[in-house]
């Protein structure tokens, strides 16, 4: 559906996008994540044939995206960061417009405005003016508008910005059904959100791309390393980390006193689980255990090790 | 072309939309109002030498609202779309770049036509009343609304170019003011210079809409400034146009 190839874009002296190439397939949701400024703003716009790049190409269902523009902008629905839209305007006569200039054809027009009135929940302000909406029903507007021409694609900057948990939950929902008709590659610096949503994950920084992977892969390239949370009695807290320390799989561990209790943090080996061997070492003491964890890596730490920023 | 009809009607909306726009609306017809009055009372005290119809449209009171209302009318074209932001919406939509400058330069365009329309009511209402004929022949209505027009069309299209050089539409509306004013003023140059003998009359003459105006007025058709507006508009679109390209890209 997408194929990007060498595509840079340059604002004077600064690099935005660093010959980035990758491909969405169809019927993927293609997560876009990286810091702020790391251009993924920059490239949508260039996906979407907004911006023109400085050098490389771009393709979106088979159509160049700058040769030819308009036939690509037909399978593109493109919803732009903080969602601009005419304040002036009643929601469904904004559509309607919208449809209009996306050549939904007359006949269908009055199905298609009811249909994404439906889907994005804005049923009920169908006659509202646009500008005394709140944030999130603007931006449920703006997706209606992205799918107003039954596009192939959407493209979706930031689509959660700015809601309140509720109404993130909303959209997120609503961007899950539409996997089954779309193609979507939606930006986010939200990591939970990617995790949910997305098949693969394309990580940016810098204009360049980091990574780019379906996030349990690059879950599973950190989290060989994991970490292990082992809470138990002991009576001697320096003697029983001296032996799990010993412990096969253990890199190195420490502790922390909870009250009577001892709270372990140890690290293992890559691809390694000592988990069994703590257990058998706490039956063998006779020590009470509370808890024994592994905790799974999360892509923020995937994030934080790939853009290597230290606030992540 | 029909994606030109949805845009022009967005355009039109847009204009009717804001409330500056029946601000304008209103003095504007409050001024022309009082230029009527103060032609019929002309005509009441000279009779003889000019009609109704030019009495009308070459006076200060009818140049003075008519250069002033292109800045009102243009200055938020292309600026408030970009301050907006909704020009990415509406440039990534399958949508030429020319269609919208088009869509957008005959958006202010109609406007202009609306404010103008109901001043013709006025010779209807003074033929009723006073049953004296307001033009010498039809050609005068003619003559005067396709000079109205046509300059119509050249300041509109300067609007707009000055509208697609900023996102800020107080400096539009100042940019297009000084553009408008210098080229009315550039006409009237011979007046300023009356030493500067012919060459200078007859070159100000080709842009000068007072001498149109009063030739047109007359129910004298000249085709000159008919080229001229025309080719000048279509020049005006044109820079504006690429204008509009180039800071999209730039961007």
């Amino acid at each position: 559906m997408i194929t990007v190839e060498k595509l840079t874009k340059r604002y004077g002296a600064t690099l935005a996008v660093d010959a980035v190439d990758f491909e969405v397939k169809k019927g993927e949701i293609v997560g876009f994540l990286g810091p702020n400024g790391a251009g993924k703003s920059t490239t949508m716009k260039m996906l979407a044939g907004f911006l023109p790049p400085t050098s490389g190409r771009a393709e979106v269902a088979g159509f160049d995206v700058f040769g030819q523009s308009l036939r690509a902008r037909e399978h593109i629905g493109y919803l732009p960061e903080n969602v601009p839209l005419y304040p002036d305007m009643r929601v469904a006569e904004f559509l309607r417009y919208r449809g209009a200039l996306k050549g939904v054809p007359g006949r269908r027009m009055r199905e298609r405005v009811s249909d994404v009135l439906e889907l994005c929940g804005l049923a009920e302000v169908e006659r509202k003016i646009i500008g005394r909406l709140s944030k999130g029903y603007r931006q449920r507007v703006g997706l209606a508008d992205a799918m107003i021409h039954e596009p192939d694609l959407l493209i979706l900057d930031e689509p959660t910005i700015g809601l309140d948990p509720n109404q993130i939950r909303q959209v997120r929902d609503l961007i899950r059904n539409l996997r089954r008709h779309h193609t979507i590659l939606l930006s986010t610096h939200i990591l939970p959100e990617v995790e949910m949503l997305c098949s693969r994950v394309i990580i940016i920084n810098k204009g360049r791309i980091e990574a780019l992977d379906t996030p349990q892969n690059l879950r599973a390239r950190l989290g060989a390393a994991g970490q292990i949370h082992f809470d138990a009695r002991v009576s001697d807290a320096r003697a029983a980390l001296q032996e799990v320390r010993r412990l096969a799989g253990v890199a190195s561990a420490s502790t922390r006193a909870d009250g009577d209790w001892t709270v372990f943090t140890v690290q293992a080996n890559p691809g390694e689980d000592p988990r069994v061997e703590l257990y058998e070492l706490a039956v063998r003491n006779r020590w009470p255990v509370r808890e024994i964890s592994r905790s799974a890596v999360s892509l923020e730490q995937v994030f934080a090790e790939v853009t290597h920023s230290d606030e992540a | 072309m029909k994606k030109f009809f949805t845009l022009l009607g967005r355009e039109i909306g847009a204009a009717f939309h804001q409330p500056l726009a029946w601000v304008v609306l209103f003095f504007f017809l409050l001024i022309t109002g009082f230029n009527f009055h103060a032609g019929v009372s002309l005509l009441n005290r000279s009779a003889g030498t000019v009609t109704m119809v030019e009495a009308f449209f070459n006076t200060v009171y009818f140049w003075f609202p008519f250069l002033l209302v292109f800045p009102l009318i243009t200055m938020r074209v292309f600026s408030e779309e970009v301050k907006l932001g909704t020009i990415e919406m509406l440039m990534t939509a399958p949508v030429r770049d020319a269609q919208v400058v088009l869509a957008k330069f005959f958006g202010a365009l109609v406007f202009y036509i609306v404010l103008w329309a109901p001043s013709f009511l006025y010779f209807l209402l003074f033929q009723t009343v006073a049953e004296v004929n307001a033009a010498g022949a039809t050609g005068s209505y003619l003559g005067a609304a396709l000079m109205l027009l046509l300059v119509g069309l050249f300041y509109c299209a300067i609007g707009c170019l000055a509208s697609a050089l900023t996102d800020n539409q107080i400096v539009a509306a100042v940019m297009a003011f000084a553009g408008i004013v210098f080229l009315f003023f550039l006409g009237l140059l011979s007046l300023f210079l009356p030493g500067s003998g012919g060459f200078v009359r007859e070159l100000t003459y080709f842009f000068s809409p007072v001498q149109h105006m009063m030739d047109f007025s007359r129910g004298i058709f000249d085709s000159r400034p008919v080229v001229f507006y025309l080719s000048g508009t279509i020049f005006v679109l044109f820079v504006t146009f690429h204008v509009f390209q180039y800071r999209r890209w730039r961007s």
